[in-house]
């Protein structure tokens, strides 16, 4: 029998942005067992609920990931939305499914990027973050801000995109579908791409289900499971179908998010088509006082936010749980039997996104 | 050395940030910001490194990670901590778990704010940065110039 | 198709934990997340399962010394939440398949969310 061995994979590593750790048992190059240990970015944000009031944690909110951070407040919003039973105008529910969308472009333009990074393919790396630059000029020209947007709020949004601009948006959707369709062929369709991600890291559907698995990672083997499908926000009226591949590998979590791209490309189109007239945001009366468990779909899976007031203008209680932590199990599970050098691009198959996780 | 002076190599390290500063900082590197076209390189090994780049507030598990690669290191070393996390602990301050500012834990030689801070704002940041460790750098070779007139001063004293 | 989203709240007593939740198992719902909350002297603690977007939660009122036993048995993943129970609220979970005895999520102040044992120390999983 082989000597196993302990390899630690982490904090501080190349391939990943944000510090998580692995121990790594081997049985010569592979891994036979992975133990994840995780807390370098615990921050303690959901105990700030006593110093912030409830319509000033939406900054909070918005700071647990950098990435998601729109969906971040939109889960909020709508879960204190739905306490204090707030309509919300139809403009805010699309204006909040473009701001979301364009959120999960420039996501899974960065993810694709980096996976191409963790894959040796420095190229496609770069070609996928120059697209993702498009996507966040037009967040920073209707927002304001790149990666923090600060536009969505209890009871609807802060701005308003104009028709020009929504005109404009419009006709650079055609030229950059085409651009994204272009960057996703590589991703589908190169044979060293495919070499290197098929067989790899499988997990099967029942398992993924099994696990909890969610987002991308659950649909890549099969589970049909996609939050927008309930339909808050406007995607109730654009028609909404959650994208899933089968064979629970590395690729199909790939290729699950390059068809989410043309999913959210069309999605964005429509909404704009369909834009209704009218306000932004209806006055926020009174305090929360009741209990929701908020779900939205973020790039990466299921979010939650519980938040549960008391009928003060601070929460009582507000819990995260965001994606990575429900797709770590699976990760555990899909690690065994790669070989040493896969184990970034395993790892990064799940989208991690840490600062949520420990939030 | 001289030569080197305008393409120093980077460390980034995430304590405890939110994502936002940490994308900015590789989006420095991709091509509408690229500044690998001067020879800055976004490196994995703290021995390789000039300068260290760190986001977010120092977290109570973090902080040995930090000072351990900051010690890792060869000087000279420049340390920019980016965004107002890293300089106070912004919006995160408050929170049971974070130390504060980079600086509780290692000196800190610039402070880019922002939240997020900006790739502009970023790429300022080294250039900054570059100044300081042309600064120390001279201030080392004068140093071990010293040493060595010391020394050869020395010889020549028992060679007489 | 717009499937509505509905959320039911189900109160379980300490004892019938297992059983129930092996129900719900059963059920073919997944488990979505377990979570806590103060009540000031107690917990509550929030078993969420879903299935087809049906949002079902078991929920377990216990006191602040109760232990509580692990329901990673039934679902493996459960090891994430039951040992981000234990580190921040300092409820001890009997029985986890992978069991991080207090190292999982590391804090300054141990047991932040506690309402008895905020900033002891002892590890209350050994």
């Amino acid at each position: 029998m082989p000597e196993r061995i302990v390899v630690p994979f982490g904090p501080q590593h190349p391939v990943l942005p944000e510090p998580i750790h692995l121990d790594l048992v081997l049985e010569d190059e592979t891994v036979v067992e992975a133990i994840p240990s995780i807390g370098y970015i615990h921050r303690g944000l959901e105990r700030l609920i006593e110093k912030r009031e409830f319509t000033e944690y939406v900054y909070v909110a918005e700071r647990i990931c950098g990435i998601c951070s729109f969906m971040h407040a939109l889960c909020y919003c709508q879960g204190i939305e739905e306490i204090m039973k707030i309509e919300v105008p139809d403009r805010a529910k699309y204006l909040r499914t473009i701001w979301s969308e364009c959120s999960r472009l420039h996501s899974h333009l960065l993810w694709l990027g980096l996976f191409a990074d963790g894959m040796g393919f420095e190229n496609l790396f770069m070609r996928s973050w120059q697209l993702r630059e498009s996507v966040l000029d037009v967040l920073e020209d209707t927002t304001g801000g790149r990666v923090i947007q600060g536009t969505c709020k209890v009871g609807g949004v802060r701005r308003d995109i104009g028709a020009e601009k929504l005109d404009e948006m419009h006709r650079a959707l055609d030229p950059f579908e085409e651009q994204c369709r272009e960057l996703g062929d590589i991703f589908l369709n190169d044979d060293t791409v495919k070499y290197r991600l098929q067989g790899l890291g499988v997990i099967s559907k029942d398992e993924a289900y099994a696990l909890g698995a969610v987002g991308p990672t659950a649909r890549a083997s099969g589970v049909a499971m996609d939050h927008r499908e309930t339909g808050y926000a406007a995607y109730g009226d654009l028609g909404f179908k959650p994208v899933v591949e089968t064979a629970g590998d590395c690729y199909a979590r790939c290729a699950v998010r390059v068809k989410e791209i043309y999913a959210s490309i069309n999605l964005i189109r429509q909404a704009i088509d369909q834009m209704p007239e009218g306000p932004l945001d209806v006055k926020v009366k009174g305090t929360p006082d009741g209990e929701y468990f908020s779900r939205v779909e973020q790039p990466r899976g299921e979010v939650i936010h519980y938040l549960k007031g008391n009928g003060s203008k601070h929460l009582s209680r507000a819990r995260i749980r965001t994606p990575t932590l429900a797709n770590i199990p699976p990760l555990v599970k899909m690690l065994p039997g790669a070989q040493l050098a896969d184990v970034p691009v395993v790892v990064l198959s799940i989208d991690p996104c840490i600062s949520c996780t420990e939030r | 050395m001289a030569f080197l002076k305008r393409s120093p190599w980077i460390l980034h390290y995430d304590a405890s940030s939110c994502n936002g500063c940490d994308i900015e900082v590789l989006a420095c590197l991709t091509p509408l910001y690229d500044v690998e076209r001067f020879g800055i390189i976004n490196t994995g090994n703290p021995k390789h490194a000039d300068i260290l780049m760190i986001t977010g507030g120092i977290n109570e598990q973090n902080r040995e990670v930090v000072r351990n690669i900051y010690e890792q290191m060869p000087e000279p070393k420049v340390v920019v901590a980016i965004g107002v996390c890293a300089a106070t602990g912004g919006i995160f301050r408050e929170c049971y778990n974070i130390v504060g500012g980079v600086d509780k834990v290692i000196p800190v030689d610039v402070y880019v704010p922002g939240c997020a801070a900006r790739p502009e704002m970023i790429i300022d940041g080294v250039v900054t940065a570059l100044s300081i460790l042309e600064e120390k750098r001279a201030k080392m070779s004068g140093a071990a110039q010293m040493k060595d007139d010391a020394r050869h001063a020395e010889q020549a004293g028992e060679s007489t | 198709m717009t499937v509505r989203e509905e959320q039911t709240i189900i109160d379980v007593a300490l004892e019938n934990l297992t059983r129930e939740v092996e129900r719900v198992h059963a059920d073919g719902y997944r488990l979505v997340q377990i979570g806590c909350t103060d009540l000031g002297g107690s917990y509550e603690v929030n078993y969420s399962f879903d299935k087809g977007y049906q949002f079902k939660n078991l929920r377990l009122t216990i006191g602040p010394e109760a232990e509580v036993p692990s329901i990673s048995g039934i679902y493996w993943g459960a090891f994430v939440y039951e040992n981000e129970m234990h580190d921040l609220f300092g409820i001890p979970v009997t029985g986890i398949n992978i069991d991080f005895k207090g190292t999982f999520i590391k804090t300054v102040e141990k047991y932040p969310f506690s309402v008895t044992r905020k900033g002891g120390d002892s590890c209350r999983n050994a």
